[in-house]
Order: C-alpha cells, then sequence, then structure tokens
C-alpha cells in the first residue's frame, strides 16, 4: 500500500493567525447575506420526517448559484444502500430507522466513545452553502447545517498515530434494499487524510436546508467534502474511525482504477467514463458549466496537496 | 399451421403501431414543453435514458418477429419488422442528437475525442453508424437493387448492432447489472433461436441428400 508522507509547510508559508481570522470574518458577512436569502426562500412544507433545525449562517467561500431547488437535491440521489437509480432512494429510504442512532468513534484516539444523535444535535450548528459536484459530471448547490468535522475530533482527541479517518455507513439489510444485494463491498466506507479531515471546510452535517437531513440525503449524520466528487460523502455514518494506513474505501474496492481514494474534483484528470471538463448544474439541459479545480475550492484547498501529483493520486 | 388478417386490416393496424411506438417520443417533448420538472433534476439525462432504453426495445422488438412469426404461424407480422427496425434507428437518433447536443453542447471535435476515448461511448456509436445502411436499405427499391441475397446478408448486421447496444448499455452502468442482463439473456434467446434453426436446417438438408 503506498504510503504518502505529509507536506510540511514551511514556517514562512504558513498564514498568521490574525490574517486567517480576518478573512473567516470576511467570509462570516458574506455568507450571511446568502444565508437569509436562502432561508427566505425554503418556505416550503416541513415533510413528516425531518424537523427544523436552529443554526447560524456559517463561513465557506461565496458561491454565485443559487442553491438546487430542494424538491430536486431530495429526489435524485446516488444512495445505493436504497437502490441504483436516482429516484429510487426518495421512494425506499423511509424505511430507514434514525432513531435511537448513536456513532462510535474508536482507534487512534486519546477519548474514544459513542455520541448519539441527540447530542451532535445540540451542538452548535452552522449552514454552509457548498457546491456538490457527481463524478457523474453534475453538480448542485446544497445549503448544509451541520459544524466542521475537526469539532468532532477535537472531542476524541486522536492521537499522533493517526493519519487517516474512516467513515462507516449503515449496512442494514432489513431497512435497506440496496443491501441486500451485492452491489458494493457492503457497508459503504469512506475515507479522508487526516489534515483533509481536519480542514475547516470539511462537514459533519446533520441538515439541508433548514432542517434535518431526509434519509434519502444521508439521515441522520454524513459528512460533506466540498473540493471531492460526492461519493466522498459517506451517508448515515454509525462509525469512525481514526487510523494509521490509507483505509480502502467502498468505492476503490469496486473499481480501483475508477474510483481513487482522494477523488478531488479536477477537470484535468478524467474518469474513464465521464469526461470531468464540463458538469451539468441541475436542472440544466446543457452540460455547460465549466469545472473548476477542487469544485472552486482551491483557494482553501490546494495546498493540501503542494507537491502532489494529482493524476496519480487521483 | 398459419392464418392471416383480413387485409383490409393491415394498414389501420400498421397505423396504429406506427402512433402507439411515437409514444415514447411524445411523452419526452410534453415534458420538456408543459412539465420540465417530471424529467427529475437532470432531465438531459432522463431523455437519454429513455431514448436509449427504446432503441434496445425495438431492437428486441424487430428480433423477436420472425421467432414469433415461426412460433404462431401469423405471417403478418413481417409487415410490421420494417417499421419496428426504422424506430429503433429513430430513437438511437434522437438518443445520439441528446447526446451531443445536451452533454457535447454540438461541438463535434470535442464530441470526437470522447468517442475515441471512452469504451462504452464508441462501442454506442459503432452501433449507431452501422444502423445507417440499415435504415437507408430498407425500402422495397433497395431490395430489388441489392438482389435478396446481399439485402439480407447486410441486414444481417443487425445481429452484432443488438449486440453492441447491449454491451454500450453494460458498460455504461456503474454497478448495478440487472438490466444489462436481462436485455443480454432476451437477445440470447433470440439468436440462439436462429442459430438452432439454421442447424436444424442443416441437418434436414444434409438427411435430406
Amino acid at each position: 500500500m503506498p504510503r504518502y508522507s505529509f507536506p510540511t509547510p514551511k514556517a514562512s508559508e504558513i498564514t498568521p493567525h490574525d490574517v486567517y481570522l480576518n478573512r473567516r470574518h470576511f467570509m462570516a458577512g458574506v455568507m450571511a447575506t446568502g444565508a437569509g436569502l436562502t432561508l427566505a426562500g425554503s418556505a416550503h412544507a416541513v415533510s413528516s420526517a425531518t424537523q427544523p433545525l436552529t443554526f447560524k449562517p456559517g463561513a465557506a467561500p461565496a458561491l454565485s448559484d443559487k442553491p438546487t431547488a430542494r424538491e430536486l437535491a431530495t429526489t435524485y440521489n446516488n444512495y445505493y444502500e436504497f437502490g441504483t437509480s436516482k429516484g429510487e432512494p426518495a421512494h425506499n429510504a423511509s424505511t430507514l430507522k434514525i432513531r435511537p442512532w448513536t456513532v462510535e468513534i474508536a482507534g487512534e484516539v486519546a477519548k474514544p466513545r459513542t455520541i448519539g444523535i441527540e447530542d451532535l444535535l445540540a451542538m452548535e450548528l452552522e449552514e454552509r452553502i457548498y457546491r456538490m459536484r457527481c463524478v457523474e459530471a453534475w453538480s448542485m448547490v446544497i445549503p448544509w447545517v451541520g459544524m466542521s468535522f475537526s469539532k468532532l475530533a477535537s472531542l476524541v482527541e486522536p492521537t499522533s498515530k493517526a493519519k487517516y479517518v474512516k467513515f462507516t455507513s449503515a449496512a442494514r439489510p432489513e431497512e435497506m434494499p440496496g443491501v441486500r444485494s451485492r452491489i458494493l463491498d457492503w457497508p459503504y466506507t469512506e475515507g479522508l487524510r487526516m489534515d483533509e479531515a481536519l480542514h475547516p471546510l470539511t462537514f459533519l452535517t446533520l441538515g439541508m436546508y433548514g432542517e434535518t437531513l431526509p434519509n434519502q440525503n444521508g439521515a441522520p449524520v454524513r459528512i460533506v467534502t466540498p473540493w471531492k466528487y460526492g461519493f466522498k460523502n459517506a451517508k448515515s455514518i454509525v462509525r469512525i474511525d481514526f487510523v494509521s494506513e490509507q483505509p480502502r474505501t467502498a468505492w476503490m474496492t469496486a473499481g480501483a482504477n475508477e474510483y481513487g481514494f482522494y477523488a478531488n474534483v479536477n477537470p484535468e484528470v478524467d474518469h474513464p467514463r465521464w469526461s470531468q471538463k464540463h458538469e451539468r448544474l441541475l436542472p440544466a439541459f446543457f452540460a455547460s458549466r465549466e469545472t473548476e479545480k477542487f469544485n472552486g475550492y482551491g483557494a482553501e484547498v490546494a495546498s493540501l496537496y503542494a507537491g502532489m501529483d494529482l493524476a496519480a493520486n487521483f | 399451421m398459419s392464418y392471416a388478417l383480413p387485409k383490409s386490416w393491415i394498414a389501420p393496424l400498421k397505423l396504429c403501431v406506427f402512433a402507439l411506438a411515437l409514444v415514447p417520443l411524445a411523452r419526452i417533448i410534453y415534458a420538456i414543453v408543459f412539465d420540465p420538472i417530471s424529467l427529475g433534476a437532470n432531465p438531459a439525462e432522463t431523455i437519454l435514458h429513455m431514448s436509449g432504453d427504446w432503441v434496445i426495445y425495438f431492437l428486441l422488438i424487430t428480433l423477436a418477429i420472425t421467432p414469433l412469426r415461426k412460433l404462431t404461424g401469423w405471417n403478418d407480422l413481417i409487415k410490421f419488422r420494417r417499421m419496428m427496425g426504422l424506430y429503433a434507428f429513430f430513437y438511437a437518433s434522437v438518443h445520439f442528437l441528446s447526446y451531443i447536443g445536451f452533454d457535447r453542447l454540438f461541438d463535434l471535435s470535442d464530441m470526437a475525442r470522447e468517442i475515441v476515448k471512452r469504451p462504452f461511448i464508441l462501442v454506442g456509436f459503432a452501433a449507431f453508424v452501422l444502423l445507417v445502411p440499415l435504415a437507408v436499405t430498407s425500402t422495397r427499391g433497395w431490395v430489388l437493387r441489392l438482389g435478396g441475397v446481399r439485402w439480407s446478408a447486410l441486414h444481417k448486421t443487425v445481429y452484432p448492432i443488438a449486440i453492441l447496444g447491449i454491451v454500450h448499455y453494460w458498460w455504461l452502468v456503474k454497478r448495478d447489472i440487472t438490466w444489462p442482463v436481462v436485455f443480454a439473456l432476451v437477445l440470447a434467446v433470440l439468436l440462439a433461436y436462429r442459430g438452432f434453426k439454421r442447424g436444424g436446417r442443416k441437418i434436414r438438408a444434409a438427411s435430406q441428400s
């Protein structure tokens, strides 16, 4: 297994703390305006399965595009545990029991613990509007509600041996019809390198469009890394392991030549079946949007990959 | 064992089948104009999948006509075969135009690069190109011009075309190959029937000589 050595930034390259904070304040201001608009626009009927959430506007790079309609983002899903077509999860996912729900956090941590979903929901939540880019060359703009994953990580205190984080999704054949056939090597697993996981943009997500997550979107808790292809965003997480070796993900097991560990959005690196140069910002007919490197979050995350060959580490 | 419909029924029946076969296209156009939300979040993909599905349906229907005719003795079925084949080509054209329009924005050089690079697109494109001569020579005039033997030899390329079509679908899906397998099995039965018949004829011919 190829080991990756961490890029250690020179002291001169590290952003001074006050500059970093100023930038965050600026972003928060920009986002506050954007979030106000979203809230006004999301006065739709609350579906029975989701609950309204309390949150503050969060800090995320501003997007020029308006959020995708909630109706579309909740009916066009890749969630193979509930079927492989885009419409099946919305039909089938109501069988998933999201209470009680706990997330077991273990591995190379000083304080392993099992945390209940109520405890996560009671933490301070914020809204982040992220672009989501699927490896199938479509994208949406989604207002997520949650917190930086680093907040959760700090609760369990990862040790110096923790180099990667592995996310494991629920796999319950009796509640998830897709799990009854071996479409993927269940349970669904995903992973991030430690610095990726602790990056402020990596978002432990509990809601979208101002409410708790609908089941088909990964209720009750999922991960969202906006600069990576959508399949990195494990849904319905039951277990988080801090590990020393790069975990093998479900999609790497399914096809290592097609799905890499990093899966950073990159128009310069083609997938064997989909050109990644353009994308269709749904519900557009035409795939006319030019895909941006790191899905437009390069200013925030490109430094994580300094010196890495992104074509080899796709 | 063979029976036939009254001759006067054939033309109206053909018209009905002709109109029915246009229903999928009518549904697509209606949805685009009046009800885009019914096409879901990715309308272009829905149209691509709907038209692609119908290419496979019409190819399989076309290939099912001869076995059905022989098994039921209903010889009028042959009168519908050309129409079914032409509809396969028609929906293949809709499928192809949706692809180069919605996905490749009518950029032909980009399209050419994609076709060469992606095996599943190459296979689908090859099937489409091979359908063109069959559609062109589907008229009575062309049967006469080519002569029956050459004409039917040419039109036997529909067998590899159908195989390419299903390979195209198989290679497209990410993980769940249920439907490609179902279509492949149906095609296998339809092709095996022909191989079986041919083998049977050869044996009979040998035993008679």
